[in-house]
């Protein structure tokens, strides 16, 4: 009898739980579906008013990183999955704006910062955020072996730094490319494969991701391993903090690269007016003042106040760009000479 | 005889007939027709050519089937003693084994690649092979105990008591009678191999590219899809050469066999079967480093021990890094996982059964075996390839699913169902003949034979699929992670999150997560093999 009840409960509730999640409740007709990467967080509080300011329910749809998103878009691009998209970077940008993922539409907040950052002037892509991707390095294990911090990338293939960066694959990592980038963007497309030669003699260790980088070689965070420089962004100080709240590591500002997040109406969207409208949202003081705490990186927008942890880490006023275009075109020809010398 | 066959033969032609057109129908639209139309549009330009000529590609394939194949016979070999204990000894905590051995399967490959990293620093190949291994013990240990459990204990005792050694009572007795179990095993493992891509991506590097590797990035970061058709062209000829040889390996072994109740079958080791106990605790205590090395790291704080992750679970990261809270999260899983597992089983045991009624309704062996083919292709078919096969295809059905959190259960029932087939087919086909005649000549209808006789038989393996499936549905990472919506993030969906984030805090939390997922994991499984069907000894 107890063996039936057991059963009976079981499969009731199992009833109950495969009915409430396979058919959720669906919004009415003042929604946008916002189609963006899986980094991509935000405070509820600030859609929640959104909501009630203007009647829009923003239904956030996540879908792989920023590449995944960004191919995504250009093989639905008949048939679009949402009514506006945010998370296309400037290493793959180009190629949604030359399969024309999106239409124009010039938000009236992007002159006030954001256009600082425009690809190009068809205000098709509007600038939402920015990251640096930087050397990142701890002082203290620096120290104790009697080692300057070093300041350029020119120092990391010094001796003095033997077998103490580690770097991400570009391959496989969105900071690694980042980084590679660095190295083009300075040391030029015909020297750059050099370099990395020197950092390999240097003992560079490449890994895969920056999970690995960060949380498990790298000697300032959590992982306490065994080197003291790590390609990570500049930002990611203002999350290692010691009892005094100040940060633990620091960001090597003359090691960076730009890392730029677009967001743009979408060709074919079922709500362009509301697109638009939650495109102002993502430009607006209220979602840009919570995109350093919810998504580690730089506001747009001018006069945003940053947290107090983030005062001791400004973004690089002089990081290395590299025009959209070039990117897309050169992207895998670069990964392929990187490996050449890296990996030989 | 002759007269039992034929009453029982037309229904067992029809009814199922019809049954088959559910499974078939869903794999049509949710597998076949996604992952045709993806290749078709990559299939235009020189891609094939240009791939296949590669030099590049065939050290790619070669590695890929390689270790693939060394990670399966590890994982069988350290299996087998397992499934010994698990089928045979009346022991103490043998549930808990059972369970905990499931633990590996829901972790995210991303935390176990790192644990690898940490335990075997400069591993490379090795560490792939074990790790892969480390995931799929599992599945041979758990699909062989299955069948392990049913059989007869007397031909093993009749040889010994004719002289036979115990090792040669095992290999002409016991080995021959679970071999269709360990080919179906042994496949599944390959494929899981052959397409494993987290473990892969991080212990690999560029270094060791395998299809499934290189098929996610030229879709996802060149958008190469010429490149990626052809290369998942290739994928599939070498998956369906394998499933072939399985097949052809598996035909005409699954005999009927006496299948007794798991009670009949177990006791306490005697002698030298202390020694393989012995062997299947050792292996069980390895696949534990690694587990144990996650739960230190989830109590490992800048100044010694502490549970600031645990407490954390109730909220949602260092200054908020999440949409929803460690908690929310786990009821997220158990949800999407118990759809998935109720799904699965609905297709997985159809299918089954289909396939039974037609091997034995002397349809062609080869027609048989091509759709047990068909149905196990699933496994062996990149996830991106699929994902993105979805984004082209779905918006023409009703409702554009495309997006729909509905997607994440339909996605995870696709991976589950090959498993489930896998687990109770070989138990089905092993029913004798015989008591379906006699149920058959006493009165009871066709349908009435299925419920009284061969889904009881078979039993413990549909718990055993039922948890085992739930298990993967748990731990399914590359689906949810394209499907999910911020507030229906999954465990696993979770732990990759806050691992990819700055801060100790996050990290802590992190790895508390991944502790709270074992346990969710190991108590789901003890529970729902608590749920005893009517066995064989009711008989």
């Amino acid at each position: 009898m107890r063996r039936l009840f057991t059963l009976t409960a079981v499969a009731l509730s199992v009833a109950m739980t495969a009915s409430c999640s396979l058919f959720g409740s669906d919004a009415g007709d003042g929604k946008v579906v916002l189609v963006t990467h899986d980094s991509f967080e935000y405070d509820q509080a600030v859609f929640d008013k959104f909501k009630a300011d203007t009647g829009i329910t923003v239904e956030v749809r996540k879908s792989g990183d920023a590449g995944a998103l960004t191919n995504q878009l250009v093989l639905t691009k008949a048939s679009p999955l949402g009514d506006v998209a945010f998370g296309v970077d400037n290493t793959f940008a180009s190629r949604a704006l030359d399969e024309g993922v999106f239409v124009e539409y010039r938000s009236p907040e992007a002159d006030k910062g954001p256009q600082r950052y425009a690809i190009d002037d068809t205000a098709r892509l509007t600038a939402i955020d920015f990251g640096d991707v930087c050397v990142n390095v701890d002082p203290a294990a620096l120290a104790a072996a009697n080692v300057p911090v070093p300041a350029s990338l020119e120092d990391l293939a010094d001796p003095k730094y033997k077998d103490l960066l580690v770097v991400e694959d570009p391959a496989t990592s969105s900071p690694g490319l980042a980084f590679l980038l660095a190295t083009v963007s300075q040391y030029g497309q015909k020297d750059f494969q050099n370099y990395w030669a020197r950092l390999k003699a240097n003992g560079v260790k490449v890994v895969s991701g920056w999970e690995e980088a960060y949380t498990q070689e790298f000697s300032g965070s959590s992982g306490k391993g065994k080197r003291p420089l790590v390609v990570s962004y500049a930002s990611s100080p203002s999350a290692e903090l010691d009892d005094k709240g100040k940060p633990r590591t620091a960001a090597l500002l003359d090691t960076c690269f730009k890392q730029v997040e677009y967001a743009g109406v979408l060709n074919g969207a079922k709500n362009t007016e509301g697109a638009r409208k939650v495109l102002d949202l993502l430009l607006s003081v209220d979602f840009q003042s919570k995109v350093p705490e919810k998504m580690y990186v730089y506001p747009t927008r001018e006069g945003v106040e940053l947290p107090a942890a983030w005062a001791a880490t400004p973004p690089a006023a002089n990081a290395s760009t590299l025009p959209a275009p070039d990117i897309t075109a050169n992207r895998e020809r670069w990964i392929e000479q990187w490996r050449a010398a890296v990996r030989g | 005889m002759a007269r039992g066959r034929s009453r029982l033969r037309l229904p067992d032609g029809t009814g199922p007939a019809v049954l088959g057109l559910v499974p078939l129908g869903f794999l049509a639209v949710f597998f076949l027709w996604p992952v045709a139309a993806i290749i078709q549009r990559g299939l235009g330009s020189d891609g094939l050519v240009r791939v296949l000529g590669s030099p590049d590609t065939w050290s790619v394939v070669l590695f890929t089937v390689g270790q693939a194949a060394a990670s399966t016979v590890v994982a069988v070999i350290a299996a087998m003693p397992v499934a010994f204990l698990l089928a045979r000894c009346a022991l103490p905590g043998i549930a808990v084994v059972r369970a905990a051995i499931l633990v590996p399967f829901v972790l995210p490959t991303v935390v176990v690649g790192l644990a690898f990293r940490s335990l075997m620093p400069d591993g490379g190949v090795l560490s792939i092979v074990l790790a892969n291994a480390f995931f799929n013990v599992a599945v041979v240990a758990r699909t062989v105990a299955g069948l392990w459990s049913h059989l007869d204990r007397r031909a093993e005792n009749a040889a010994r008591a004719l002289g036979a050694s115990p090792l040669r009572a095992f290999t002409s007795v016991t080995l021959p009678a679970l071999r269709p179990a360990i080919g179906s095993a042994a496949a599944i493992v390959f494929l899981f191999c052959a397409t494993s891509f987290g473990v892969v991506l991080l212990l690999g590097g560029a270094r060791y590219r395998t299809l499934e590797t290189e098929i996610y990035l030229r879709t996802v970061d060149l958008l190469d899809l010429s490149g990626a058709a052809a290369l998942s062209l290739i994928q599939i000829t070498a998956v369906v050469a394998v499933l072939v040889l399985a097949a052809l390996a598996r035909r005409r072994r699954e005999t009927a066999m006496a299948l007794r109740a798991r009670t009949e079958t177990t006791r306490r080791p005697r002698g030298g079967e202390w020694w393989v106990a012995a062997t299947a605790y050792a292996v069980v205590a390895a696949l534990m480093v690694p587990i144990v090395a996650l739960v230190v790291r989830s109590v490992s704080t800048s100044d010694g021990w502490g549970l600031d992750g645990y407490r954390a679970l109730s909220g949602t990261g260092f200054r908020g890094s999440l949409q929803i809270s460690g908690l929310d999260a786990a009821v997220n899983s158990l949800r999407a996982a118990t759809d998935a597992t109720l799904l699965a089983l609905l297709l997985g045991v159809s299918a089954s059964v289909v396939l039974v009624s037609l091997g034995r309704s002397r349809a062609h062996p080869g027609f048989v075996d091509t759709l047990d083919t068909a149905l196990m292709l699933p496994l062996g078919v990149s996830a991106v390839t699929v994902g993105f096969g979805y984004l082209i295809t779905l918006d023409a059905l009703p409702g554009d699913l495309r997006t729909s959190a509905a997607l994440v259960p339909l996605a995870q029932a696709i991976v589950v169902t090959p498993l489930v087939i896998r687990m109770i087919l070989p138990v089905l086909r092993s029913v004798d003949p015989r008591l379906r005649q006699a149920a058959g000549s006493l009165g009871a209808s066709p349908w009435r034979v299925w419920r009284e006789v061969d889904i009881p038989l078979a039993g413990r393996s549909l718990i055993a699929a039922a948890a085992f499936g739930f298990v993967v549905a748990l731990g399914e990472f590359g689906a949810t992670s394209f499907l999910a919506r911020p507030d229906s993030a999954t465990l696993p969906i979770v732990i990759g999150r806050l691992i990819s984030r700055p801060g100790e805090l996050n990290n802590q939390m992190a790895y508390a997560a991944c502790t709270m997922l074992m346990v969710v994991t190991v108590a789901v499984v003890l529970l729902v093999e608590r749920l005893r069907v009517r066995s064989v000894g009711e008989f």
